[in-house]
């Protein structure tokens, strides 16, 4: 089995005047959750489609599984899944109709346990025009792993749902990827992306701009840890010096608010602190830079790391 | 096999799940042949001897032309041919199987036309079968075909109703249903004959109403084979998967040659 199941070399691709992928260079390792990160017009779509058969590059390699997505289309339908955003079901097919009509033509049995754990055994018969925008992209899920592939692609899969159902969405995403399923996961939700992604890349303007774990990006960013701190008698809004590691400090309600590069050193003094003043710790909360931060940063500064 | 067979089943209950096909397929046909049995008949007693071959030919132009292309192009640009083309459903069963189910719901109409028409309004039945059945398959093959080709080529469901309508209201006024080929100027007789229509008309006529075709019979149920297969071919190799439908291998005047065997056929005559 070799390491990376997804390869992606300089993939440049071109609608006449924009390009929407400018030398694009990725691994994704097997059995990985890929996030991929973007804002609108960032080149994902683009990406995704030549990975999934449905676009050729101008230039640059793609492989999925050792399969060239352009040469060898039909060896690819069987190792691919994919979960579209937009519907993709004509309207009157009904969810067992679905099921049934597309794993034969992956040659395998009806999954209707699927459908059942997606909460879908009460629409079987029901025409797909009339579920639920959450029922519909739970059975775009459903079709799309009905037949065990090896590579799932996952474009916005939460959007539309509601708690419950996205939770039990994160869970199945688990358990593919206990399985071995590797899955590219193309969403705007940074939360999502930075819960349920092993690594993530973000793209801009058709370039790649950087990859990583969510830990590695945040990190690399120029994110300050946030340091909220209560105490009961208010003893470090009058703080006359200067604590270290501290960017910067503001005060929000009742809580001290303090900006750190280090936040070993800056809970340290703030705990230290509060004790010499004979005060008593109500609240300590400490929050790192998310990726929504990161992403946000590097977005707005135009894709410079 | 068995993706064939539910893609079939799942199309053929589309005919008549879906409101507009249901229309398309059964009400309109079946609506309009009971209005011209009880009004035109009353009015013209010779439509009577008619009846049966231009409803038949008028369910075929409703069911294709009006019920194909839309569901096709809208199909299209939801992003269901995308689906589709992921999960290795193949073009040729997106654009034949829809044709085929529309075939069936047809022969389900055509039956009801040829057992009802002799009783409810004194209608001849056909003298020979053969040609008859030969006939109705020709034109329905010709035009599923021309109409799938209409959803291929078309760039959204507005030109679709354009197109489609282009080729239906002419077949209605000249293709022979509401008065005779014979009755037409010179002129319009040659138009008439680039419809599927006018050619069905005259092959039920020359081989199974016993009546005298205008031009000959065998080379119309040709035309229409022809024609068919043209039109099929052509669909095929100018599908795109796109759901904006701008790249496709062929350029769209190609679409035109699918009335090469109607003008060979005028040529021939001349």
């Amino acid at each position: 089995m070799p390491e990376s199941i997804i390869e992606v070399r300089d993939y440049r691709k071109t609608y006449g005047d924009v390009v929407a992928a400018n030398g694009i260079t990725f691994d994704v390792k097997h059995g990985e959750i890929f996030g991929l990160l973007g804002p609108n017009g960032a080149g994902k779509t683009t990406t995704l489609e030549a990975l999934e058969g449905l676009r050729s590059p101008d230039s640059g390699a793609l492989a999925v599984a050792g399969i060239d997505p352009v040469r060898e289309p039909r060896k690819l339908r069987n190792v691919i899944g994919v979960q579209l955003q937009s519907a993709g079901l004509p309207d009157s097919i009904t969810p067992e109709e679905a099921m049934k009509f597309f794993c034969a033509y992956h040659e395998v049995a009806p999954r209707f346990d699927l459908l059942e754990r997606l909460g879908l055994s009460e629409k079987l018969k029901d025409q797909y025009c009339t579920l639920s925008t959450g029922q519909q992209r739970r059975l775009a899920l459903a079709l799309a792993v009905a037949h065990n592939p090896r590579v799932l692609f996952l474009d916005e899969p939460t959007a539309g749902l509601d708690v419950g159902s996205r939770v039990e969405l994160h869970d199945l995403m688990r358990e593919l990827r206990a399985s071995g399923t590797t899955m590219i996961l193309a969403t705007h939700d940074m939360a999502e992306a930075e819960e349920m992604s092993d690594r993530v890349a973000i793209l801009l303007k058709g370039q790649l701009v950087d990859i990583g774990t969510p830990l590695e990006i945040t990190a690399t960013g120029a994110g300050l840890t946030k340091i909220s701190v209560h105490t009961q008698a208010s003893s470090l809004a009058n703080l006359d010096v200067a604590l270290p590691a501290v960017d910067r400090r503001t005060t929000v309600n009742e809580y001290d608010i303090f900006f750190s590069t280090d936040i070993g050193p800056t809970v340290s003094a703030i705990i230290a602190r509060i004790e010499a003043e004979g005060d008593t710790l109500i609240d300590l909360r400490v929050e790192r830079p998310s990726l929504e931060d990161r992403f946000l940063e590097i977005t707005t500064a135009g894709g410079a790391k | 096999m068995k993706a064939f067979i539910h893609h079939f089943a799942f199309e053929f209950r589309t005919g008549i799940r879906n409101k507009q096909l249901l229309l398309m397929n059964y009400l309109f046909p079946l609506g309009f042949y009971l209005m011209m049995g009880f009004v035109m008949a009353n009015i013209n007693p010779p439509f009577r001897e008619d009846i049966i071959p231009a409803m038949i030919v008028f369910s075929v132009l409703a069911a294709t032309f009006l019920g194909i292309p839309d569901p096709l192009v809208n199909a299209r640009e939801k992003g269901v041919y995308r689906s589709y083309r992921i999960n290795g459903v193949p073009a040729i069963s997106i654009l034949v199987i829809p044709a085929m189910t529309t075939i069936v719901h047809l022969i389900i109409v055509s039956t009801i036309i040829l057992f009802t028409a002799p009783f409810f309004f004194g209608a001849p039945l056909p003298q020979s079968w053969l040609p008859f059945f030969l006939a109705s398959f020709a034109l329905a093959f010709a035009c599923s075909g021309m109409a799938v080709l209409i959803g291929v080529v078309s760039p959204n469901s507005r030109m679709t109703v354009l197109w489609s309508q282009l080729v239906f209201v002419p077949s209605m006024l000249l293709g022979g249903l509401m008065f005779p080929y014979s009755m037409l100027p010179t002129v319009a007789g040659r138009i008439a004959q680039l419809l599927p229509a006018t050619q069905a008309m005259n092959a039920f006529n020359g081989l199974a109403m016993r009546k005298v075709a205008d031009f000959s019979p065998w080379g119309s149920i040709a035309a229409l084979a022809g024609c068919g297969l043209l039109a099929f071919g052509l669909a095929v190799y100018l599908f795109s998967w796109d759901s904006h439908n701008t790249s496709r291998r062929g350029h769209l005047l190609l679409a035109l040659l699918v009335l090469l065997p109607f003008i060979v056929g005028i040529l021939m005559s001349l």
